[in-house]
């Protein structure tokens, strides 16, 4: 195990954990587990070692989500959301003085990214925007009709997709960070919903100011296809096998018991178990295999843009959206009774509430509908073991 | 094929499919076609009449961003394709 996972461990098992169950039931900020994650200084760990951070690989990230999702749904979804903004700004702000200097911002006072492509008329359609950066001079201005931003109101800046300029098409977009004190946020709607309650995704009508540095450089076409739709799909995936992980832990503690208590017999439940032991494999080694291949293609950026890549990437999060409630409703069959309960150690409830979100977050049939379109142009059957 | 001959048919693929904002004739063989409205979606539709009008098939090892960047590109991509038809 790294240092790090170390660390995310015991955030995970002392802190979210202790408050996941008043973060869920209040729909509030897991204000706790961030106090710990920043003063374990993990917020900041995709930072480049030049910057002050701890040049963490992606693998490291998954890892993490994976760690905190099995204490605290809300709590590992919100590391994963930052960790997508930190390496949209990592990888494509290298070569630009004010995103270095947000690097070393982002490791060395653990600032709280959070993001803004959601925009009320385009729904789920992250590759288009209504609202434009809008230049005068060496400054703009951008106002955005944001109807999801988790956490918006506890993050120290937000990552804003918006059309290049003004008179830019819908799908010429650019992303900008913009920081606390340049920007307001009018709360329009909030966020009462079955599960993540915790990730507080408010809507809101976002008006920023800033300087023309602060856009990221590389077109966010390019910037999306390699790093943030990637990111966002094994991070979250990650997080989505973490509370499914969770899930099972119970129901094999809930068979333990059994087992102990009826000593020389097995449990009626122990072959569900067994069965979802199997899914749960399957889920695991899906996202494992797509983190090492994007791990593999960022060394090598031409492959970064195969559209092979793109469907592998986009399987992972529709795959995974979909065995995380499949494997916990597994979970929830063995524990029976006490699963279905709100309470207990065998309660399933919120890992279940929290697993729907996934096929809905980015929606499930978007995603293949986007890949259906890919798929008319691949043909080969690629090695197993390429 | 001349490569003008073959730059001509890539255009008319260009712009039979609606493949870009622009009409292709304005376009020089160099210009990136990112940069003039190409999406990666559309890149599929633009591969689909390329093989239709010059009956070849793309593996999947040529569906990547720098195959699809120009017309020049295209017409090396499309050149490379025609000789190992020629070929086998
Ligand atoms: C927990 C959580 C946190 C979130 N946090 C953020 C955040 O911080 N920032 C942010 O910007 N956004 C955030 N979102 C929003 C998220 O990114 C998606 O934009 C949102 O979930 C999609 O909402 P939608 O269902 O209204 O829209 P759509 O994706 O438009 O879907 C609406 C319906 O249309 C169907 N549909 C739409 N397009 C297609 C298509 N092409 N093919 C087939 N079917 C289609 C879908 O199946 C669905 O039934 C969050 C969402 C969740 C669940």
């Amino acid at each position: 195990m790294t240092l790090l996972l170390a660390r995310a461990r015991q955030v995970g098992s002392e802190v979210a954990a202790r408050h996941a169950e008043s973060v869920d039931r209040d729909a509030r900020f897991p204000r706790e587990a961030f106090d710990a994650l920043k003063q374990a200084k993990l917020l900041g760990i995709a930072v480049p070692r030049a910057q002050g951070g701890d040049g963490a690989p992606i693998s490291d990230i998954v890892a993490v989500c994976h760690a905190l999702g099995q204490h605290c749904g809300s709590t590992a979804m919100i590391f994963a959301m930052h960790q997508i903004q930190v390496a949209c700004v990592v990888r494509h702000g290298q070569d630009s003085a004010w995103h270095r200097k947000l690097m070393e911002r982002l490791a060395g006072e653990q600032l709280l990214l959070a993001s803004a492509t959601t925009e009320a008329g385009v729904g789920g359609d992250v590759r288009s925007s209504v609202c434009a950066v809008e230049r005068k001079g060496k400054r703009f201005t951008l106002q955005k009709n944001a109807s999801v931003i988790s956490y918006g109101a506890d993050a120290d800046g937000i990552l804003v997709t918006a059309r290049r300029a003004a008179d830019a098409p819908a799908s010429d977009q650019s992303i900008v960070p913009v920081l606390k004190g340049e920007y307001t946020l009018e709360r329009t709607s909030g966020w009462d919903t079955l599960g993540m309650r915790g990730t507080c995704s408010d809507g809101f009508v976002l008006r920023a100011s800033g300087d023309i540095a602060q856009v990221l450089p590389t077109p966010y076409a390019e910037i999306s296809a390699q790093t943030m739709l990637p990111t966002t799909h094994l991070t979250w995936a990650g997080v989505w096998l973490g509370i499914a992980s969770d899930a099972v832990s119970r129901a094999r503690a809930f068979i333990r018991a059994e087992a102990r208590r009826k000593p020389g017999t097995t449990p009626s439940g122990a072959v569900r178990l067994a069965e979802t032991v199997n899914l749960l494999q399957f889920m695991r080694a899906n996202v494992v295999a797509a983190t090492r291949d994007y791990q593999r293609a960022m060394e090598q950026a031409e492959a970064l843009t195969a559209l092979s890549f793109a469907v592998e990437m986009n399987n992972v999060k529709t795959g995974s959206a979909q065995m995380a409630t499949q494997v916990i409703n597994h979970a929830l069959l063995v524990c029976g009774l006490a699963g279905y309960r709100n309470d207990g150690p065998y309660t399933v409830t919120r890992h279940l509430r929290d697993a729907h979100s996934a096929a809905v977050m980015i929606n499930n049939d978007r995603i293949l509908a986007n890949s259906a379109g890919l798929l008319l142009a691949l043909k080969d059957e690629p090695e197993l073991f390429a | 094929m001349t490569t003008s001959e073959l730059g001509h048919q890539i255009r008319l693929v260009l712009n039979e499919g609606g493949t870009l904002p622009v009409d292709a004739t304005t376009l020089k063989d160099g210009d990136d076609l990112y940069a003039a409205g190409l999406t990666s979606h559309a890149t599929v539709n633009l591969m689909l009449g390329l093989e239709e009008r010059f009956d070849v098939e793309f593996p999947d090892r040529l569906l990547r961003r720098r195959t699809f960047e120009s017309i020049d590109a295209i017409s090396a991509a499309v050149t490379e394709l025609l000789a190992s038809k020629k070929a086998a």
